[in-house]
């Protein structure tokens, strides 16, 4: 066969980390969006059939089974899965990549052991793509646990942790140094056994509350495994897509962080949501709160001109986003102005709100930022709040002694009327208690927030 | 330059490009936006190829095995994060 020279390969590689450049651009409108992934998958293809000839690959029998047998599991899992279950869907597929590249450090040190070429410089590479590779994977597995709730997803903690964690880490760099002066296998594999458990212990302890950003700092790792795997190859398309990939992610735990007011020191160290918060609820508690049924708002919404929905990830627990749609085109028929507000951190992962009623076919230029809309709740008739608790709290503006204090909410307690659909008085992600319950303005309709849509649809209809 | 100083340039100039590139997409696209880098964070699949590729007369059916499960996860990853971006990405409309 013919052979290729390198150079050919590089450009070839210039070429998909181009296309992904352009994936990724093509996200800044959804109406561009499609063509970005495209140009995205264009770029995977390229980058893979042009590998499949380089003069290294020889053996095509476990590559090709490898990529048809993934292909088959992933499209599956692709298809099928439900747009709710998107954060453990996410949560698995990076615990994949983070396997993925230890496997390719462990591999690739094992055939070049064998060839004897390594040097320093490349130990130092392989031991940094396997500890990032390891904590992502078991990191993501936790993640994947706790979102899928077959972990609890209250923070576990114990005493003296981040000592077990501080030693773990040093025992870890200790092996690595080791490992790279002599190459000895049995360091390498004992240190990718430590980086294991320390994923597992960096994000146990982590609490639901924080999820979207544990998943974002995953999403990140992952993409540093990658780059990581790069060096140890030389491949400047790994390199390349790696950081892209890492700075998406780390951007996204940035943007997390901020909607919470909470720095991502403390999140990674964890604990948060651990201790239910009294302060807050003794404040407003001996004021009574009203509660209203799905009749009562009915006959507002009806009588309103502007109306904003604020879903939470109650709506999507309760499967209530089809029932919201069927409300917002019988409003939108009666000629009433329908608008959906979403804040940053509303559901499990970031943007999951859009996807969910983007998924029940509302349209996305109906739907809103934080940003974008809180200068219009002050002439809005009706907030109608579906299972969102703490990002509406206006104590996080008001209350200094709230742990939201600081936090940025939508500003729906500037509505003429509030309604809150809830199932319980239980308090929200943050245990804290809700202000906006006691607002004169304020109505707390109790029930699954599926029923509550529908009964509110059926009421509208009778009107 | 050595190939790792090379590397560590590249690596320097594409996390400004990323920083650059991924403050402009729309909050609204975030979770395709997770599924996507997902799918080309899969990349790690050359790495894969090449160990599960590399034939030598002293190469262990592990480095094959090793290979070939790196492969697979890796593929599961680009099919699955490209297949349910799309899914996503196909469902956000325009009002009518």
């Amino acid at each position: 066969m013919m052979v290729l020279s390198p150079d050919f390969f590089a450009l070839a590689y210039l070429v998909a980390t181009v296309l992904f450049i352009f994936g990724l651009k093509g996200l800044s409108s959804p109406k561009t969006a499609l063509r970005g992934n495209a140009s995205a998958m264009a770029g995977m293809l390229i980058a893979v059939v042009v590998t499949l000839f380089h003069p290294d690959v020889k053996n095509y029998t476990w590559v090709i089974s490898g990529l048809v047998g993934g292909a088959l599991v992933g499209t599956g899992l692709g298809l099928k899965i439900s747009m709710t279950a998107m954060p453990q869907l996410v949560a698995a597929l990076h615990s994949f990549v983070g396997l993925s590249s230890v496997l390719v450090a462990f591999g690739t040190f094992l055939a070049h052991r064998d060839g004897g070429e390594l040097n320093p410089v490349a130990m130092v590479e392989l031991a940094l793509g396997s500890v990032i590779g390891a904590i992502t994977f078991t990191g993501s597995l936790i993640a994947f646990g706790k979102l899928q709730e077959i972990l609890k997803s209250n923070p576990l903690v114990f005493k003296g942790q981040h000592f077990v964690n501080l030693i773990l880490g040093l025992l870890m760099l200790g092996l690595g140094i080791y490992f790279t002066c002599t190459g000895d296998v049995m360091s390498f594999t004992v240190m990718t056994g430590i980086s294991l458990l320390l994923g597992f212990l960096l994000v146990l302890p982590i609490g639901g509350a924080d999820m979207p950003v544990v998943v974002s700092m995953l999403n990140s790792y992952s993409g540093w495994a990658a780059s990581a795997t790069g060096f140890i190859l030389s491949n400047p398309l790994l390199v390349t897509t790696g950081a892209l990939v890492g700075s998406s992610g780390a951007i996204l735990s940035y943007i997390m962080c901020k909607a919470m007011n909470r720095s991502i020191v403390s999140v990674i160290f964890g604990g948060f949501g651990a201790a239910p918060v009294e302060a807050a609820a003794a404040q407003v508690a001996g004021k009574g709160v009203k509660s209203a049924v799905a009749e009562d708002i009915a006959f507002l919404i009806g009588n309103s001109s502007k109306v904003i929905i604020i879903p939470g990830y109650g709506m999507a627990v309760a499967q209530a986003q089809h029932a919201i749609k069927e409300l917002y085109e019988l409003l939108t028929e009666k000629g009433i102005e329908v608008k959906f507000a979403i804040h940053p951190v509303a559901g499990r992962m970031p943007g999951h709100m859009n996807v969910l009623l983007a998924e029940s076919d509302i349209p996305y230029d109906s739907v809103f930022e934080m940003e974008e809309i809180n200068s219009e709740f002050s002439a809005t008739d009706v907030g109608l709040v579906i299972g969102a608790n703490d990002v509406v709290n206006p104590a996080a503006k008001s209350d200094k002694s709230s742990p939201l204090y600081g936090m940025p909410i939508l500003d729906v307690y500037k509505a003429k009327q509030i309604f809150v659909s809830k199932r319980s008085m239980k308090a929200g992600y943050a245990g804290v208690d809700n202000a906006l319950f006691y607002y004169p303005n304020c109505s707390l309709v109790f029930g699954d927030a599926k029923a509550t849509c529908e009964a509110l649809v059926t009421a509208l209809k009778q009107e | 330059m050595s190939p790792t100083m090379i590397a560590l340039y590249v690596f320097v100039l594409s996390c400004f490009v990323g920083y650059h590139v991924i403050w402009g997409v729309t909050p609204a696209l975030h979770t395709p936006l997770m599924a996507v880098t997902n799918a080309i964070s899969a990349i790690v699949v050359v790495g894969a190829i090449f160990v599960a590729g590399r034939v030598s007369a002293v190469s262990s059916m592990w480095v094959e095995l090793i290979g070939f499960l790196a492969v697979f996860l890796a593929s599961i990853n680009i099919f699955g994060g490209f297949v349910v971006t799309n899914r996503m990405l196909a469902m956000f409309k325009k009002k009518k």
